[in-house]
């Protein structure tokens, strides 16, 4: 009975500072089946993989990882590759300047006397290539390839190391239909030749297409698997099985009071920065009204984030086309600075490296946005930032011991206060936050959701990009759902429920 | 009137501690001279040779609050000393034409200015790191100085130039005693303005309800820097009077600290070194404080080279050789931080003070430049791993 399982992991619990990411979970997968994972953004599905192929390290966590029967004990991913399991990220590994047979290799070249035999492993790369299906010569530089093509060479690399296992973190996100086509046939492929393929996908069209078996994923616990192979399961019961949470009461009241539309984006069009003919933003148009909280959901890559950056003057991708109009007058932000001058505010979803200074204090980060009003001549006024900022400490409750502490000390919540009052000091009439409650805890998130409404009364407009769908029903008026570049549709708040923008994201 | 003033409770010990990392360069800077006191038998500490160690080292000074920026907004830059020497040969030959010497050295700066314009392009705008831009800097200005000059030294005119090294600023016959009545007057004045400003400072915190340190703090900071001032210009009035040099490094060291304390531009230096994706994101055009900076870096290797060649009283070919290794090395054993967004101008004076301290007193003890060498590698070293290690401590990354 016990070989019927590739894997098997019993009771395994991962905790990062503050969080608890996975549960007492529970996954098995048979050999030679095709085993979808799927959940919401942060339900653990990464994290599982992770500690499987050994990025955590035996002893990070609680529980058992039990790989061929044994049970694993993987100080990193070299081990877990050489014990014959391997696993393809999202964001590829491959090293962008050397050439395809040159990565297939990497880290287990073919050597003789120590020596690298390059005949045999360019050689040796014909046969690997073949069978993954790619028609380039071993002599390509990756980088000049398609993503779709890298990721071959990804997995023919896997398949170079003797891979029982391959675990595929999102494969398809940056793939066209055609290539997501061409990968699920692969899959396919390898259940035939025995290789046991683990796939973590959004999509869910892809899930039931290829998958032998499904395990969701919530908020990490592991709430059910199905064994498709003897009995099918509906799109709509995995979309139950994902977001299906009791809706807590965590969120401030708020009275709307909307006016006129007051920001519109028409036909937004973006490309990625490194790769000019990938539409990360296809198409987008949107509008906001005065006193408004608008949500944009989706899952992971949908564009949320770089199409509000990419509108923030520029701050993302390539190409940017399409029309900006603030109270009805088109506009264009050349930079940041621009758009902030225009009344509009950005916050980003990752405050660390893009919101914050983290090496210097409270007062300095508040102020970093607005020191020409709090300036005369290009001097600055020291008194009115310190007052400015103690303002905005009593405000937003930032618990700091004092305005001179450096931010990197504060806890993910108060850096995030941090990060607000600097955007809010210099008074957005459009607020865009992006996760603003992202790793942030309970208490902190209320303050924050308060901080918005408090907004919105002033009769400011605020852009919400969330994750979480319960904050965004919660929180927003209106809601759009983006996936895959594109705004797949608007949902009322009264229309709006976790299912809807589900199905809206992943199947329509 | 807040809410009154509110005294911070802490002790002397507590405060220092606090303080030990803004502190410790001062404190090194105080033992260095204290070693070679007693290795040198006092020698180093007598009117002349603390007058000359200010007369040699300004160039470097001047650089190294010029550098300091650069290294703040976590560039480098490798070609002072070339644009040092260049500048140098082209004021020599300026001043050879008899415009005078303002005009020189107005012109001089400008030419400077334009050299940063001209790095700086490629920097901010080309995107080109500045490490390359520099090197390539480095070698364009050797080369351009050598075919300017011919590569032989240009002698000045007359020894107008050469004042602005070794002359002194006085007053005929004011005197005290052997001491030079100027020197003493303005060191009255320094430590009036010192006690005016320091109470002002706290008097306003104070009326705005912000949290102050006790009272004898104030005195104790007073007492100490007063006992600075009176050192110095006690030495110079007993020798001869606040030497030209020590004036142009005051104003371009008070320009410096304004403009880093208390100017828009100096916060954005600040918040682009700290972090350029965020300073970008917070709206800073990070493109223009860049660009700013190296032509600021320009000017003052402008200023430099005229100092330079005052000093040697002609232009050299071959001035200005290593000169951006010992600003770099200032700004590090001052407190500045390769990863960009920390030092500071008085850091980085003090840094390249203890340089000079040291090359000095080994000069005066005989001791040939293979072991000063060896010595200011280990201070820099020292000083360097000093100033991370405590960082790490108190958990500032």
């Amino acid at each position: 009975m016990s070989d019927q399982y590739i894997l098997e992991v019993k009771n395994l619990t991962k905790d990062f500072p503050g969080v608890r990411a996975l549960d007492n979970v529970d996954f098995k997968v048979r050999k030679g089946e095709i085993h979808c994972l799927v959940g919401e953004n942060g339900a653990g599905k990464s994290t599982l993989m992770n500690v499987v192929s050994g990025v955590f390290p035996k002893g990070d966590y609680e529980g058992q990882v039990i790989f061929k029967g044994k049970e694993t004990n993987y100080k990193s991913t070299r081990d877990s590759e050489n014990d014959g399991l391997s696993i393809i990220h999202q964001e590829l590994t491959l090293s962008p300047y050397l050439s395809i047979y040159e990565n297939l290799f990497l880290g287990h070249m073919k050597t003789k006397f120590g020596i690298i035999d390059w005949e045999a492993c360019l050689r040796d790369s014909y046969p690997l290539l073949k069978r993954v299906g790619l028609d380039e010569v071993p002599h390509t530089i990756v980088s000049k390839m398609s993503v779709g093509k890298q990721q071959l060479v990804e997995i023919a690399r896997a398949i170079s190391r003797d891979a029982q296992l391959i675990i595929f973190d999102e494969p398809t996100s940056s793939l066209n239909d055609d290539e997501s086509q061409k990968l699920l046939d692969l899959l396919r492929e390898f259940r035939n030749e025995g290789i046991t393929c683990i796939m973590i996908s959004h999509k869910l069209d892809e899930v039931l297409a290829v998958a032998d078996s499904i395990t969701i994923l919530r908020d990490g616990l592991s709430v059910v698997s199905y064994d498709v192979t003897e009995k099918k399961v509906s799109r709509q019961q995995i979309i139950k099985d994902m977001v299906g949470r009791e809706l807590k009461n965590l969120f401030p009241k708020k009275e709307p009071n909307i006016g006129d539309i007051v920001f519109e984006v028409k036909n937004w069009t973006v490309y990625h920065p490194d790769y000019h003919n990938m539409k990360i933003v296809d198409n987008a148009s949107f509008h906001l009204k005065k006193g408004e909280i608008v949500g944009f959901c989706g899952p992971m890559g949908a564009g949320r984030t770089e199409l509000m950056m990419s509108i923030f003057g520029q701050s993302y991708g390539y190409g940017a086309s399409g029309e900006i109009l603030l109270n009805g007058e088109k506009v264009s932000f050349r930079n940041p600075k621009d758009a902030i001058e225009k009344g509009v505010g950005y916050v980003s979803e990752d405050r660390k490296s893009l919101g914050l200074i983290l090496i210097q204090d409270v007062k300095t980060n508040i102020s970093n946005s607005s020191l020409p009003k709090l300036s005369k001549r290009g001097i600055i006024n020291k008194d009115l930032i310190r007052r400015k900022a103690e303002e905005y400490k009593e405000a937003l409750q930032i618990r700091t011991p004092s305005l001179e502490q450096l931010v990197l000390n504060l806890s993910g919540g108060n850096q995030q206060k941090v990060v607000l009052s600097r955007s809010l000091l210099a008074d957005p009439d459009i607020f865009i936050v992006d996760e603003p409650t992202r790793g942030i805890d309970v208490g902190a998130k209320f303050e924050i959701y308060s901080i918005l409404n408090n907004m919105v009364k002033e009769g400011k407009s605020v852009i919400v990009v969330s994750s979480e769908l319960a904050e965004a029903i919660s929180m927003s008026d209106r809601i759009y759902v983006m996936n895959e570049g594109k705004i797949k549709g608007v949902l009322d708040r009264d229309e709006a429920t976790q299912e809807g923008i589900m199905h809206m994201a992943l199947v329509d | 009137m807040a809410n009154g003033a509110q005294i911070e409770q802490i002790s002397f010990l507590g405060l220092v501690k606090q303080n030990m990392r803004k502190l410790s360069m001062f404190i090194m800077l105080g033992l260095i001279l204290i070693v070679f006191a007693v290795l040198t038998k006092g020698v180093n500490l007598t009117p002349r040779n603390i007058t000359n160690i200010f007369i040699q080292n300004s160039y470097i000074l001047i650089l190294a609050v010029g550098m300091v920026l650069v290294i703040i907004i976590g560039n480098i830059d490798l070609s002072v000393g070339s644009v040092v020497a260049f500048s140098g040969a082209i004021s020599a030959m300026l001043y050879n034409t008899g415009m005078g010497l303002i005009p020189t050295l107005i012109l001089s700066l400008i030419i400077g200015g334009l050299i940063g314009c001209f790095q700086a392009f490629w920097i901010a705008f080309m995107r080109i790191p500045a490490f390359i831009t520099t090197l390539a800097g480095m070698l364009l200005f050797r080369g351009l100085t050598y075919i300017i000059t011919n590569v032989t030294p240009i002698s000045l005119i007359d020894d107008g130039f050469k004042k602005i090294a070794s002359g002194s600023l006085n007053i005929k016959g004011f005197k005290i005693g052997s001491y030079d009545g100027l020197a003493l007057l303005v060191m009255l004045i320094a430590i009036l303005l010192l006690i005016w400003f320091t109470f002002r400072q706290r008097n306003r915190k104070i009326k705005n309800g912000f949290t102050v340190l006790a009272f004898r703090f104030s005195i104790y900071k007073i007492i100490a820097l007063a006992a600075l001032i009176i050192f110095v210009f006690t030495r110079f009035a007993a020798y001869r009077g606040i030497p030209t040099v020590g004036l142009v490094l005051f104003i371009v060291t008070t320009i410096f600290i304004f403009i880093t304390n208390n100017t828009v531009i100096g916060r954005y230096i600040y918040a682009v070194g700290g972090n350029a994706k965020s300073a970008k994101l917070s709206g800073i055009n990070s493109e223009q404080v860049v660009f700013i900076v190296h032509v600021i870096m320009g000017v003052l290797c402008g200023l430099s080279g005229v100092v330079f060649t005052a000093y040697m009283n002609s232009a050299l070919p071959q001035a200005g050789n290593q000169f951006e290794l010992d600003a770099i090395a200032s700004c590090f054993i001052g407190g500045a931080a390769a990863s960009g967004g920390i030092g500071t101008t008085i850091g980085a004076i003090t840094g390249g003070l203890v340089m000079g301290v040291i090359n000095n007193g080994m000069s005066l003890m005989n001791i040939g430049a293979d072991w000063q060498y060896v010595v200011k590698a280990s201070i820099l070293l020292l000083a360097v791993f000093y100033d991370i290690w405590s960082r790490r401590r108190s958990g500032l990354g």
